[in-house]
């Protein structure tokens, strides 16, 4: 093919293998950031206009406008613009900018209450389609739930399940279309499609001929869909701006699509390095010219838009989409895989203004150049948007062409996916072992029936006893539940386009998950090292309890109670393993609540760390807020002992400290940000979000929003705008430990 | 048999008391009783917590690669350390055969004589001049300087690297006068590689509360980075540079 011969060819010339290209192609980059260029006019103009819609949006209760009249596919809407003379990236979801789509492939109900919700009326004749004539995978999941699955699901001892929206969390491999051109990519399913051809018709093999069959059918519509914005992209991209709209279009069908749950884009940076710094090299683009598209087309990472219900941002809160792009990382053969693209994406931050989106994710390696080290920790003193993963930690699993999915998910791109499973309720598990099966709130017998425990006193041997029967059971009955969702989503809500940017044979895992873990840590703590008096209700209920002397508490770095954290998540591992999983799917668990921290703790009665019924959870790996009392540095290195080994789907980590006591002067905050990131790194943390700000600007913020349109908070795994979140939220963020607080 | 000391806490991410990122002693235990003390809870050295010399380093060595990245060490704070001497030197000296750099944090009041020995286990000299007018210290910390300004004058007389550090406490230690006498004597020391100033804040007030204590600076403001750039300035004129937590 002739755009090959513009590169270095090898094996990805042959057969599809974006990373071989990556490497036989990029640059390397060791400097600093003072190569970077600010927005040009076109850009702030462009900008301002983006700005003035997301604040119409906000005035108009969270959603600007709903096209509730159409069905979303790839080809569904007319081109749609933001300015059509200025910018320089085009695509939108539907024909207006922040304009939702209504997707109803993963549940009609969800789209009927989300219009609701909103003031918009769902076209009925959709009603009609999707109620009457077209199952969706709510639908079928609903069918083959058992009573006990319902039961737990409606006690919130397993929540957030993607039952009734699109599961999300898997990433195409956009890039493919840049690098390949659509019908290279339709040739080469139709050879996968060949292979096929078997002796014995099993379900495996028809299944996967029908998906194939899809998944060429959504890149004949992407081609379609890219054509009506006037553009033909069936041939590779063969300049920088090719690459960068070619694979915008290829993410854009996948977001019109799939309203799923998280929707990353992967890890495009430094493969667009490639396409930019030969097109600047042959003197075709001037660095201005570079940061712009990167501008403009983050711009349009910002503005993608799903139409949700009001309680899945209970759930989610401050409407995130999860445009998780990964920068930086090293590669196999020790290079880094920081490019100066890598700065470019970085600078948007600067040049349009902090925000959430895209869920900017720097690999950390403390390997990695010292210049990049200290951009990026600036960048974080000056926008608290970004998230930091142990690239030392997952390249040993996952090579060095993974992005991450949602939060903290690793995957090998286009070579692997996940089952999104949510988490389950690991605080409330205790309280159940403890009232035999029972809900502590409601009373109701959720889990199986079994003996209560009746001594007054918490015994450390007979609470961990029964703890342990009722894990098994509940990863039981989880992992069931996660298998008729998976099965149904693939039935009634496949991602074709997504899907086509994938190999045929590809990883599954199933991403299990488990919240309250300090809770749980905590109150085992105290079981065994304090007093842990019951408290019961006329019903002999377990609802409160009084502690009598002190305990270790994670977070304070004593292995004490750190080790029972770490058992914890290995035992639910364990438990997880022993069941038999969908479409032969690897088990995997995450420490991760996304902002479900605060309903779980609402669901959850009273827990035997001292934990008041309500109160919220701590986030993702997070110690109980005011329990880490030695520091940041003991409550990251307790958290860094958690086995990601047996939490392969992420442990999230959030970090909240006022920018005086990182240091003096902006020289040294960046160096002790850095210095603490190797260190937390170095001992085997997996995550951490990294917040700098004044505990002051957030309760200001709270009061006055329209001060702070662009203020961004690092949450479990992602980030959003601070004035998007609940008022609950709000104070949850607020109330969490802040170091460096007097 | 390990040394037994009184302690008030630790600190694992101190990245203000010291270069780099320090892990901080804070000792219980002080024989000044400053008016806007903000740690008002070390005062007493049997509300602490026993701990050996040993239970420390052990501790303070999960915490070394930070340290090392960061060109960072340990900070015995307070309270103030020297009251426990032994104790001290003990900590310090094995700090020093793990080879980490350490800070004493002071307010120099202390028995020459006695600290004399344990200063070759010391790199850096946090010294706190609370007031230049001997008088004006007594008052508002119950004792006078003159110790405090002869340890500062041994300190650069074998040459020991130190750390002046002034709080400015509006109407209380910012007089024009003040500073510049401060600034003059400053100028004799010439092993001082750096001048804080810090700015009084009264958010410390609430441990005086807990104690069921009354708070004698009630009715003076918080320092004002005006009121920091005020005092810097003057102190600039009389050659003296402060950097300072004047970065907002």
């Amino acid at each position: 093919m002739k755009v090959f011969d513009i590169f270095q060819t090898g094996k990805w010339s042959k057969e599809i293998d974006v990373r071989n290209f990556i490497q036989l192609n990029y640059t390397p980059y060791n400097g600093d950031d003072s190569f970077l260029m600010g927005p040009t006019e076109e850009t702030k103009d462009l900008w301002k206009k983006v700005s003035h819609l997301m604040e119409e949006e906000r005035k108009n209760n969270g959603t600007l406008d709903v096209d509730a009249d159409t069905i979303s596919s790839i080809i569904s809407h007319k081109p749609g613009y933001i300015d059509k003379k200025i910018e320089k990236i085009y695509g939108l979801q539907t024909d207006a900018p922040l304009k939702r789509a209504v997707l109803p492939y993963g549940g009609i109900r969800m789209v009927e209450k989300s219009c609701e919700a909103y003031g918009f009326q769902l076209n009925p004749q959709i009603s009609e389609i999707f109620n009457k004539y077209r199952k969706t995978h709510n639908d079928g999941v609903f069918d083959a739930y058992t009573p006990e699955m319902y039961a737990a699901r409606k006690a919130g001892i397993i929540t957030g399940l993607p039952d009734a929206y699109g599961r999300g969390r898997i990433i195409g491999d956009y890039r493919r279309v840049a690098l390949y051109g659509v019908d290279h990519l339709i040739e080469d399913k139709r050879k996968q499609l060949s292979t096929l051809e078997v002796d014995q018709m099993v379900e495996d093999i028809i299944r996967l001929r029908e998906e194939i069959a899809e998944q060429i059918k959504a890149l004949n519509e992407l081609k379609e869909m890219a054509l009506a914005y006037g553009f033909d992209i069936s041939k590779p991209a063969a300049n920088a701006f090719e690459a960068i709209q070619w694979l915008y279009f290829a993410y854009l069908a996948a977001v019109k699509e799939q309203n799923g749950a998280a929707m990353s884009i992967g890890r495009i940076s430094t493969f667009l390095d490639i396409y930019i710094e030969k097109d600047i090299a042959e003197g075709k683009l001037s660095e201005v010219d570079a940061q712009e598209m990167i501008d403009h087309f983050v711009m349009k990472l910002r503005m993608v838009r799903f139409l949700r219900t009001p309680d899945y941002n209970e759930l989610f809160s401050g409407d995130p989409t999860w445009v998780t792009e990964c920068i930086g990382g090293m590669g196999l053969d020790g290079r880094t895989l920081v490019t100066k693209t890598s700065f470019r994406i970085l600078n948007t931050l600067y040049n349009l203004g902090a925000a959430p989106e895209p869920n900017l994710t720097v690999l950390w390696s403390t390997s990695l150049p010292e210049n990049f080290k200290a951009f990026c920790s600036k960048v974080s003193i000056d926008t608290s948007s970004l998230q930091y993963e142990n690239d030392d930690l997952m390249r040993e699993y996952w090579g060095d062409d993974y992005g991450i999915a949602c939060c903290v998910s690793a995957m090998k791109i286009g070579k692997q996916m996940q089952f999104f499973g949510a988490r389950c309720n690991l605080a409330k598990a205790l309280l159940y072992a403890i009232n035999g099966g029972k809900d502590e709130q409601t009373g109701i017998q959720v889990g199986p029936k079994f003996e209560p425990i009746k001594a007054d006193v918490l015994n450390y041997e007979e609470v961990k006893e029964k703890f342990d029967t009722f894990v098994n059971w509940l990863a039981k009955l989880y992992v069931n539940t996660l298998n008729v969702i998976h099965y149904m989503h693939d039935k009634y809500a496949y991602e074709r386009i997504q899907m086509a940017l994938h190999d045929r044979d590809i990883v599954r895992t199933m991403a299990c998950g488990i919240a309250g873990l300090s809770v749980c840590a905590d109150a085992f703590s105290a079981i065994k090292h304090a007093k842990v008096k019951v408290i019961r209700n006329e019903a002999g209920l377990a609802v409160d309890y009084e502690i009598e002397g002190d305990f270790p508490k994670y977070g304070n770095n004593d292995d004490v109670v750190d080790r029972i954290a770490e058992e914890l998540v290995e035992d639910f591992m364990t438990a997880i393993k022993k069941n038999k999983t969908y479409r032969d799917s690897i088990p995997t668990q995450s420490v991760l609540t996304i902002t479900s921290n605060v309903v779980y703790g609402k669901k959850t009665g009273s827990t035997p760390d001292g934990r008041k019924a309500g109160e919220p959870f701590a986030p993702g790996a997070n110690p109980m807020h005011g329990r880490d009392e030695k520091g940041a540095l003991a409550s990251l290195a307790s958290v860094a002992k958690l086995p990601y080994q047996h939490a392969l789907d992420g442990i999230s980590y959030t970090f909240s400290i006022i920018p005086k006591a990182l240091g003096k002067t902006m020289e040294n905050r960046v160096q002790v940000l850095s210095s603490l990131l190797d260190g937390y790194f170095g001992q085997g943390g997996h995550h951490i979000n990294i917040n700098v700000f004044e505990k002051e600007t957030l309760i200001d913020a709270m009061e006055h929003p329209e001060k702070y349109p662009q203020l961004t908070v690092r949450v479990s795994g992602y980030a959003v705008n601070f004035i998007k979140l609940t008022k609950e939220q709000q104070i949850d963020v607020i109330n969490r430990t802040f170091h460096g607080e007097v | 048999m390990s040394i037994k000391g009184m302690i008030h806490s630790v600190e694992t991410f101190g990245t203000v008391d010291g270069p780099g990122i320090r892990y901080i002693v804070f000792f219980q235990g002080c024989p000044l009783r400053c008016q806007y003390c903000h740690n008002r809870d070390t005062w007493n050295l049997k509300d602490g917590k026993e701990v050996t010399v040993d239970e420390l380093i052990n501790d303070i060595k999960k915490y070394i690669p930070f340290m090392k990245s960061s060109n960072g060490g340990v900070t015995i704070s307070g309270g103030e350390p020297t009251l426990q001497l032994e104790f001290l030197t003990a900590l310090l000296k094995e700090l020093k055969n793990l080879g980490i750099h350490t800070c004493l944090d002071t307010s120099g009041f202390v028995h020459l004589d006695g600290v004399k020995g344990l200063l070759e286990y010391v790199d850096l000299v946090l010294l706190d001049i609370k007031h230049i007018d001997s008088e004006k210290h007594l008052m508002l910390t119950g004792v006078e300087n003159k110790k405090t300004l002869e340890f500062a004058k041994y300190l650069a007389e074998i040459n020991k690297d130190m750390w002046i550090r002034h709080v400015v406490v509006p109407t209380i230690t910012d007089s024009p006068e003040d500073v510049k006498e401060l600034a003059a004597f400053i100028n004799t020391l010439k092993s001082v590689k750096k001048v804080e100033l810090l700015p009084y804040h009264s958010m410390g007030k609430i441990k005086w509360k807990k104690l069921h204590q009354l708070y004698p600076l009630e009715d003076i403001k918080d320092a004002t980075d005006q009121d920091l750039l005020r005092v810097a300035k003057l102190m600039d004129q009389k050659g003296v540079k402060v950097i300072g937590s004047v970065v907002a």
